[in-house]
């Protein structure tokens, strides 16, 4: 299962990626990214994707989509035979979403990963003051309903490719239209405007 | 029945054709239909091969029996393979028995039927025949090869024979090598024909006597395995021929008895022994693994052929994970694949019944693929 993912202009991410470059998209959807990114980048695209109506949708824009489940098949997928493989916002759905990352890692020479920031300060007002887990644009279940078993933090995200020794090469902030850099000297004031952190990272 | 064979369209290739098992056929016949039209850029056209108990009457009226076409369902105007927009094109597989060369047919040095001198043939030899008939078509390369089981190994084999010859591909329902299970399957089909005394050694068309008994019993084998425990349950259950309690003999006392009875002596109308016998034995001799020294990947070596597989999950006779490990050949060597596995409750022969997921698969990535083979061939 998949949430309503919060949509990021597609410019932004086709942005952080080269002209003809080989893309994974784990999660794809309904296949309109990887559509951008063939048109204006011209990538060898390929994704993966769990649900099926949405693979269909895939195939009927021509594009190459396997149904399938990251956390099981990625496994089958060779090292560094992609140029760079992304995830949007999905990677805070998988049961073991460390396991993951590094298994994009080792795939893929770099790895865009997207998340929504439970470190924003409207997530943490909301259970400052209702002292119920969070509902908000960006994260719209309640807790026993929710596919996100593992949400973070943008702060919370650079601490784990420390401690796995995962570079990053380029931070991003969205909130409402804003996009901005995120660097170690503003991290702080980030993780809290944030609602959305996009990294892109490399072992 | 009345079967009329003298509506068949056939070509003869006058080529030789060397088999696998060693033999030379001198020259060969294709016995074949085509729907629809070639367009001008000759980017429309879609062959299919059809399965074990098929034909080269994929849609309409099949000429020969004046039954309906076995893939009616997906084949037709407005059908997810749309004979609107596609030129299709189906050849009976050599070794059949609707025209093309085959244990049936007259072999020219004794004016009688090959019966079992009739050389053995593999799923190689059915598609190296097949490329014929699209060279004698003018089709340089097709826009999709495709087909389920026995026609999903064609289309594998295809691919990996002819990578030039063809923009895309659905090998559906299908596996790259017969299982042991599978085998088994057809050994019991084969037993069962020959078992028969009428068979005589595949002499039977001398005598005029058909092994109706054993190819029925065949058939029957093999009508078990397309479908799922559920899908049988579903249809059958335990429910009894007249609804009066059981008869305490070996009549058929449960519909679902009468109904394996039927299928199996309207088998024997309008298939012949002898290339059950054939046909099932190239099926058990595909073994893309084994051609590859075990690796999968080399059949498909820098192909550039767009793969859409697809399987069903209550096909146990070829299951998912079969279709699975394509995919991962594939996958591992950057070949444009894509993958779908269909939930139903139809087993193996999903791909022949009415299964809405399956149609808006097939047709989405067709219509789509035509759309990228077009445009490469106007540059």
């Amino acid at each position: 299962m998949r949430i309503l993912k919060v949509k990021i202009q597609d410019d932004v991410l086709a942005g952080l990626i080269e002209i003809k470059s080989r893309v994974l998209d784990v999660g794809c959807g309904d296949g309109n990214l990887l559509l951008y990114l063939k048109k204006n980048k011209r990538i060898d695209g390929r994704g993966l994707e769990i649900n099926q109506k949405n693979v269909q949708e895939c195939l009927g824009k021509g594009l190459a989509v396997i149904e399938g489940d990251a956390e099981k098949d990625l496994i089958n997928y060779p090292n560094g035979s992609f140029d760079i493989a992304i995830l949007n916002q999905a990677i805070q759905q998988f049961y073991e979403p460390r396991k993951v990352l590094n298994e994009l890692l080792r795939i893929a020479h770099k790895a865009i990963i997207t998340i929504p920031n439970f470190g924003y300060w409207k997530v943490r007002l909301n259970l400052l003051l209702t002292g119920t887990m969070p509902v908000t644009k960006t994260l719209p279940h309640s807790w026993y309903d929710t596919p996100n078993l593992h949400m973070s933090s943008i702060k919370d995200f650079y601490n784990l490719c420390n401690l796995d020794n995962i570079k990053v090469i380029k931070s991003i902030s969205i909130s409402s239209n804003k996009i901005s850099d995120i660097t170690s000297n503003n991290l702080e004031i980030k993780n809290l405007v944030s609602e959305l952190g996009v990294f892109v990272v490399s072992k | 029945m009345n079967l009329d064979y003298n509506k068949i369209n056939k070509i003869t290739i006058n080529k030789p054709l060397k088999l696998d098992c060693g033999v030379i056929l001198d020259k060969f016949d294709i016995a074949y239909e085509t729907y629809g039209k070639l367009d001008e850029s000759k980017s429309n056209a879609i062959l299919v091969f059809h399965a074990l108990s098929g034909d080269q009457f994929v849609t309409g009226i099949n000429k020969v029996t004046g039954r309906e076409g076995w893939w009616n369902y997906v084949v037709g105007p407005n059908l997810p393979i749309d004979t609107e927009k596609y030129f299709i094109i189906c050849a009976n597989v050599i070794g059949g028995c609707m025209g093309s060369s085959g244990p049936k047919e007259i072999n020219p040095k004794t004016n009688k039927p090959y019966g079992l001198d009739f050389p053995v043939i593999t799923i190689k030899d059915m598609v190296s025949a097949q490329v014929h008939l699209l060279d004698f078509l003018g089709v340089k390369k097709t826009l999709c090869v495709l087909g389920g089981s026995m026609g999903g190994m064609q289309a594998l084999q295809f691919c990996s024979l002819f990578p030039d010859r063809t923009f895309s591909a659905v090998p559906i329902a299908c596996a790259a090598s017969h299982s042991a299970q599978n085998i088994a399957f057809n050994e019991l089909a084969r037993q069962a024909i020959m078992a028969d005394p009428n068979w005589d050694s595949g002499n039977y068309f001398l005598n005029g006597k058909i092994p109706r008994n054993g190819l029925a019993v065949a058939r029957m084998a093999g009508h078990i395995s397309y479908l799922s425990e559920q899908g049988l349950q579903n249809k059958f259950g335990r429910k009894l021929q007249e609804g009066e309690g059981l008869n305490f003999s070996f009549d058929a006392d449960f519909q679902v008895e009468s109904y394996l009875k039927y299928q199996g002596y309207a088998f024997v109308d309008r298939f012949d022994a002898n290339s059950y016998l054939y046909i099932t034995r190239a099926m058990d001799y595909f073994d893309l693994y084994k051609l590859n020294d075990g690796n999968l990947s080399k059949a498909f070596k820098d192909t550039k052929v767009k793969f859409c597989i697809i399987s069903f999950s209550t096909d146990w006779l070829y299951p998912t994970q079969e279709s699975k490990k394509i995919v991962i050949a594939l996958n591992s060597i950057g070949a444009q694949v894509s993958f779908v596995n269909i939930i139903t409750n139809n087993g193996h022969d999903s791909f022949l019944v009415e299964e809405p997921e399956f149609f808006q698969t097939l047709k989405g990535f067709l219509d789509s693929t035509y759309e990228d083979f077009k445009s490469e061939n106007s540059r």
